[in-house]
């Protein structure tokens, strides 16, 4: 077993997943489409409803589609994440997971090397999507687009972990609506994606520190930061420690004498 | 431990809850030699392949892989294996070489012995020439020969078969039980076959009859047969499961 091994199975794994992505035409368009909806029509719905004010790392005013853009970026990745735990489920009850479980690797690597792959996929589309929003005028300074990549791989890790953790406890395919229901649109709703936090407070302090202590708000600034080419410190270290507990969980998930494997059996 | 023996079962146990689903399983399968194992649905043999290939975790017993316990050297043990599953694992919207070369590589093949034993195991199943269409256009019995070429690509010693001729139509199904024969003598290969079609067995084949989670019969065909007092492994099968269908 030698390094070697591992860096050629980790590339099989990625070029897999990214060739999947690029040959699947709708999968790719379904992916953007999400956004774009969001950012043609919902944003330009609610720029004249929300007022904001100047805040970090934004320097003057801004147009709503303009805050929301590193939210969408963060949506992307969301539903890529709980995409790939689908994928997972799907995989395991059509049983090519066993193809990836019972090769002479270790469990943690596998499942690292696909929640790359999932993340590599990420962004890639939050990338075709900033170069449509650049486009509608929301164009961030050049530096922005390189600090973001880094962010984009972490914040695109952490969220496939979450996805990788519920997929090693959904039982089966049709679990995967409350997955939907519970998991991604209370997310993505109790976040920073679509308002600022000040704004939340404004309404109520409950939803203000769920919003604040929810990992995908995090990610949201970590990205909003980033895009700005500026390092945003706490978001960092959050996003960065929910990534690291996720995949430890998921990983005793996918354990065969700790995990839901064997709780699946029924055992 | 002698050099032969591929896999080693040792008073192997496993439960669902309070259901034991293998009991003091015991048995050998060495280098050459295909072993059929036979059971009525529920017999266990699911789960004995879900702990020899560590899907689940050996609590009870010791399960030996070339000599490598597959609870304590899970991955010296699996680099040894190949596997073919009930259902089909292979990616439809892939090619045959791209399903072959994702196999190689999440077993650390470079891309030129990759290639040089993808085409030799494609060509020994006449699937060469179709090495670059989707599997989706192949029919069930050729996506098993990939299958089995997918399983063998990395040299391994010990095969296993999962009802793999399940769904498949005659000419297909004895294809594949002659191939898997020829490649066990020819190769030296210890195949361990799961069926449900006691017509899969050949004379020479060593027979491991499950039923009900423990080992009915462990032997050769004859040896199954004169502890049977039966003429016919069929005879031999329905005494010992006491009528059940495989």
């Amino acid at each position: 077993m030698n390094i070697i091994h591992f860096w050629r199975a980790l590339w099989g794994i990625v070029g897999r997943e990214l060739w999947r992505f690029v040959t699947q035409r709708e999968r790719f368009i379904s992916a953007l489409v999400r956004p774009l909806v969001w950012l043609f029509v919902f944003a330009a719905g609610f720029r004249a409803a929300l007022g904001l004010a100047i805040m970090p790392p934004y320097e003057t005013y801004i147009l709503y589609e303009v805050y929301i853009t590193p939210g969408l970026c963060g949506m992307i990745q969301l539903f890529n994440g709980m995409q790939s735990s689908l994928s997972m489920v799907y995989d395991r009850e059509m049983g090519s997971m066993r193809i990836l479980l019972v090769c002479p690797l270790p469990r943690w690597f596998l499942l690292l090397s696909k929640l790359l792959a999932g993340t590599g996929v990420s962004v890639l589309q939050v990338y075709v999507f900033l170069g449509i929003a650049w486009f509608y005028d929301i164009q961030a300074p050049w530096q922005g687009y390189l600090w973001l990549l880094p962010a984009l791989v972490l914040s695109g890790l952490m969220l496939g972990a979450l996805g990788l953790l519920l997929s090693s406890f959904i039982k089966q395919l049709e679990n995967f609506a409350g997955v939907m229901n519970f998991v991604i649109f209370p997310m993505f709703f109790m976040s920073t994606a679509l308002y600022p936090l000040w704004k939340l407070k404004e309404s109520s302090a409950l939803l203000h520190n769920l919003a604040q202590y929810n990992p995908f708000s995090q990610a949201v600034e970590l990205l909003r930061f980033a895009l700005y080419a500026q390092f945003n410190q706490s978001a960092f270290i959050y996003v960065f420690v929910a990534f690291i507990a996720f995949m430890a969980v998921a990983v005793i998930g996918y354990n065969p004498s700790k995990g839901m494997m064997i709780k699946k059996a029924g055992v | 431990m002698s050099a032969s023996v591929a896999l080693s079962v040792e008073g192997l146990a496993f439960s669902y809850g309070g259901k034991k689903a293998l009991d003091d399983v015991n048995f050998k399968i060495r280098s050459g030699e295909c072993t059929l194992l036979l059971g009525p649905n529920g017999a266990g043999k699911s789960t004995l392949f879900s702990l020899i290939t560590r899907l689940y975790d050996t609590r009870d017993g010791r399960i030996e892989l070339c000599g490598f316990d597959v609870k304590q050297q899970t991955r010296k043990a699996l680099a040894n294996l190949g596997i073919v599953f009930q259902q089909t694992t292979l990616d439809m919207d892939l090619t045959v070489l791209q399903n072959l070369r994702y196999h190689a590589a999440l077993h650390g093949m470079g891309g030129k012995f990759a290639n040089q034993r993808i085409q030799e195991e494609l060509e020994r199943l006449r699937l060469y020439e179709r090495r670059n269409e989707k599997v989706r256009q192949l029919n069930g019995g050729h996506k098993r020969r990939v299958e089995i070429a997918r399983a063998l690509l990395h040299k391994p010693s010990l095969l296993l078969l999962d009802e793999p001729t399940v769904g498949l139509d005659m000419p297909s199904r004895q294809a594949i039980v002659e191939y898997v024969h020829q490649l066990a003598s020819s190769k030296q290969l210890a195949v361990l076959w799961a069926s449900h079609l006691i017509d899969e067995v050949y004379p020479d084949d060593h027979v491991i009859v499950l039923h009900k989670g423990q080992v009915k019969a462990n032997g050769t065909v004859d040896e199954v047969l004169k502890a049977t007092h039966t003429g016919q492994i069929k005879d031999a099968f329905y005494s010992l499961t006491q009528g059940e269908h495989a």
